[in-house]
């Protein structure tokens, strides 16, 4: 019973807080996004060349942005055990190399995982709100980041009700992740649009307005079950609702493109992308990550074949 | 306790290294001749003179100077090739050779493309991107008209007018020329054109793919020189048709000069282009069109966006956002890829630029310029953008052909048509707007040849450009591209 209870006094605390939030995104309609206009300015971003030390320095930099993620039914605690040394010892034949941000796993491998990293600095991510679908009841969500934070996850990583998103009820998206914010605690709150299922650009900027609004430390792109996953366009439309809301009220918010972003070149130009948009505050993982699982294997072939020249076989990067 | 201003911090510290497209595999002459009757012939004074390099203050190579004699010869190069060969070629016939010369562009693209940044200063992104495949672009439209004249223009028996003379400017020299060529050659003319005096290279590289693409000799003549040069074309007896892009006050002295002769002009001159943003409009997607608008190839180009006004509640907003964007351009190296604004064309135009920067501030007006650093060596221009100025301003009224945008607010519609068309020019309008009725208001009150709605310097060759009032007039491009080289 005593779960219920303090939900029930959760739910009657943040309703204040609602109410005072709801207004100011109402204050701030979501401004709309011209589709033309967007992949034009990504033309430009990709056209861009990086090479030398530039490209090094984004290399590693990216590799310090990474969630290595592994969210699979058929996950075990060793397989989350390995995947926690690999972000421990991404490639240690070349020193140096600074390490991934956090590990992204399902509430029930939290606690393997909070082991595995213990001391090492990096963050353990976990997914919750009947990650991916969000098809449940908040009753249910709650208890999800309850067992996530409970087992000591330091981010939670959460699934906006995009059915609710697309009958119009974004009163009841809003004071979702508000209520589910309140119960991260000291937990930061990454808030997974979903922007495959979105359907168009004004929708992904009027969901990222909603969620930032409404309390989210990172708003995310995809959970990786759905394609299309992260884009670059997509990326973009996000960095701006983010950098809105900053002369706005001064506050950052963080952004993570996820799923698709499998090679180095394309999370350059992410980079890129931030660079140009949101300027050095937001190159940190502090305020930027990719959620990816084999992005972290070819940046390593890349910062390795940087230095020796040469491109090796992808048997010399252990697979986790 | 005093408000902290927010800012975003573009000094990442983490800014690109040099990417510069190579130029070893160019192939430049130190010297070209001029191109009369298929061949390469010596200019009859003697003379040459040196173009440069904007970037670098470098000479490139030497470039004959045509006089009057040099003029006549090409004419009758080009009236001979007319009457012998050209008027009587079976249209289909005509069509292949332009074919031709649109795959051997794109073969040598390039090569072209880097020509052209190093003897304009315009950034390789642009010439690779934009000039050489619309020039392409172009000579592959008109192939497709040369055997449909009959159906383009239906019961009206189009036929070719003779020998036009072509004066292009310096600011797209290969995809003007394209502009010139493609059309005449489509229509059955023959053609004798002069390119500009600081850029003359990309024409004269398009002069030997027009050799190799084994066009009859005379069908295109390509002569460099200055103004004299441009002067003989024009006042020549035999020319039947002047076709010029260039400086209005240059295009007055054509028309005066052509004034009682039977030749037939088209002329596409100044421009100075109102960008109007609406408060229901796209903004962030708006800012990107006006820094497209006002810095595309510096800012050289007749239809810039020169011009902007935005409605008073969103002004504080879009200039934020406008300076916030324009510190991520990259100024320098024009064969560098990742230049966003290269040099300024010559000498001449960066004076002329540095002396209007001067009016404005004398004008009252207050000059932002972004925190770009450029090389020392070479013509350069800060992206700029000038607020507080209002109408009566030289800075509003002038064609400054450089990165220079001079921006005032608005209230209403009825205010912003009538100070849009308040001005000599009328070659383009940009609006924004996320109302379909709004736009179609404003294009059809705006007086301009070209009006971009939600977008800004979009080129394409099935589309007619060209000018109202002091813009000029005749359309290139596009089926009314034709007409200018047709009589019925």
């Amino acid at each position: 019973m005593l779960p219920t209870l303090l939900f029930s006094l959760n739910l009657e605390f943040n309703f204040f807080r609602m109410i005072k939030k709801t207004t100011v995104y109402l204050n701030n309609p979501s401004p709309s996004v011209d589709q033309v206009g967007i992949i034009d300015r990504i033309d430009r971003i990709t056209s861009r060349s990086i090479k030398d030390e530039t490209k090094l320095q984004g290399l590693k930099l990216a590799l310090n942005m990474v969630d290595l993620t592994t969210l699979e039914g058929a996950d075990t605690e060793n397989k989350v055990r390995q995947l926690c040394n690999k972000a421990q010892h991404l490639h240690d034949a070349y020193p140096g190399l600074p390490t991934v941000a956090a590990v992204c796993v399902y509430p029930n491998f939290v606690k393997t995982a909070k082991q595995c990293l213990q001391g090492s600095g990096i963050n353990v991510a976990s997914v919750a709100t009947a990650f991916p679908s969000g098809q449940s009841s908040l009753e249910v969500k709650l208890l999800d980041v309850k067992i996530a934070t409970d087992a000591g996850a330091e981010e939670i990583d959460m699934v906006i009700s995009r059915g609710k998103f697309h009958e119009g009820e974004y009163n009841f998206v809003f004071d979702e992740i508000a209520t589910i914010k309140e119960a991260c605690g000291k937990s930061r709150l990454k808030v997974i649009l979903e922007t495959g299922e979105l359907g168009s650009f004004d929708k992904v900027r009027k969901a990222s307005d909603i969620a930032i609004e409404a309390g989210a430390d990172f708003i995310k792109t995809s959970t990786g079950k759905i394609s299309p996953a992260a884009t670059l366009p997509v990326t973009l439309v996000m960095l701006e609702a983010i950098k809105d809301h900053y002369y706005r009220t001064g506050i950052q918010v963080g952004m993570k493109p996820a799923g698709g972003i499998s090679n180095s070149k394309l999370a350059l130009q992410y980079l890129l992308l931030v660079k140009e948009t949101l300027g050095k505050d937001w190159l940190t993982n502090q305020w930027f990550r990719f959620g990816a699982s084999s992005l972290a294997n070819d940046l390593l072939m890349q910062i390795v074949k940087q230095q020796t020249g040469v491109y090796q076989s992808k048997d010399y990067f252990s697979k986790d | 306790m005093t408000k902290k201003t927010i800012k975003i911090n573009f000094d990442t510290g983490w800014d690109l290294a040099p990417a510069p497209e190579s130029t070893s595999h160019i192939q430049l002459n130190e010297q070209y001749e001029l191109f009369i009757g298929g061949k390469w012939v010596k200019p009859s004074s003697g003379k040459y003179f040196p173009t440069i390099n904007p970037a670098t203050e470098e000479k490139i190579a030497m470039v004959a100077e045509a006089n009057e004699k040099d003029v006549d010869k090409a004419v009758k190069a080009a009236r001979k090739a007319y009457t012998e060969v050209w008027s009587k070629m079976p249209a289909s016939e005509r069509a292949k050779y332009i074919y031709r010369i649109a795959r051997l562009i794109q073969e040598k693209a390039r090569e072209f493309a880097v020509i052209e940044s190093m003897d304009g200063g315009k950034p390789i992104r642009e010439s690779r991107d934009v000039d050489v495949p619309l020039a392409a672009a172009h000579f592959f439209y008109y192939a497709g008209w040369a055997d449909k004249l009959d159906y383009a223009f239906p019961n009206r028996k189009p036929q070719s007018l003779g020998v036009a003379g072509q004066i292009t400017p310096w600011n797209f020299p290969l995809l003007m020329a394209a502009w010139k060529i493609a059309p005449a050659l489509a229509t059955g003319n023959t053609v004798v054109l002069k390119p500009a005096e600081t850029t003359s290279l990309t024409a004269l590289k398009l002069a030997e793919i027009i050799q190799e693409a084994g066009l009859p000799d005379g069908v295109v003549n390509i002569i460099t020189g200055a103004g004299e040069t441009g002067a003989a074309i024009v006042n020549h007896n035999d020319i039947d048709k002047i076709a010029f892009t260039g400086s209005t006050g240059v295009g007055k002295i054509i028309q005066n000069a052509v004034a009682g002769t039977n030749k037939k002009v088209t002329l596409e001159l100044g421009g100075k282009a109102a960008n109007i943003i609406f408060e229901d409009a796209v903004l962030d997607q708006a800012v990107e069109g006006i820094i497209n608008g006002i810095y595309f190839n510096q800012g050289h180009v007749c239809c810039a966006g020169s011009r902007l006004f935005v409605e008073e509640s969103v002004y504080d907003i879009v200039l934020r956002k406008l300076k916030d964007r324009m510190e991520s351009l990259i100024v320098g190296n024009p064969l560098d890829k990742n230049t966003d604004i290269g040099a300024i064309n010559s000498k001449e135009q960066l004076t002329t630029i540095n002396n209007y920067l001067k009016i404005g501030k004398s004008e009252g007006a207050e000059m932002y310029q972004s925190n770009c650093v450029v090389p020392k060596k070479g013509y350069w221009c800060k992206p700029t953008l000038f607020t507080n100025v209002s109408q009566s301003n030289r800075i509003v009224q002038e064609e400054i052909f450089g990165p220079v945008l001079a921006i005032q607010t608005f209230r209403t519609v009825a205010e912003v048509i009538e100070k849009a068309n308040n001005t000599p020019f009328g070659l383009s309008a940009g609006v924004w707007t996320d109302k379909g009725s709004k736009l179609f208001n404003l294009s059809s009150q705006l007086k301009a040849g070209i009006i971009w709605g939600n977008t800004f310097n979009k080129f394409d060759p099935t589309s007619p450009f060209g000018g109202y009032k002091e813009s000029g007039f005749g359309r290139e491009g596009g089926l009314h591209g034709l007409k200018p080289y047709l009589k019925f």
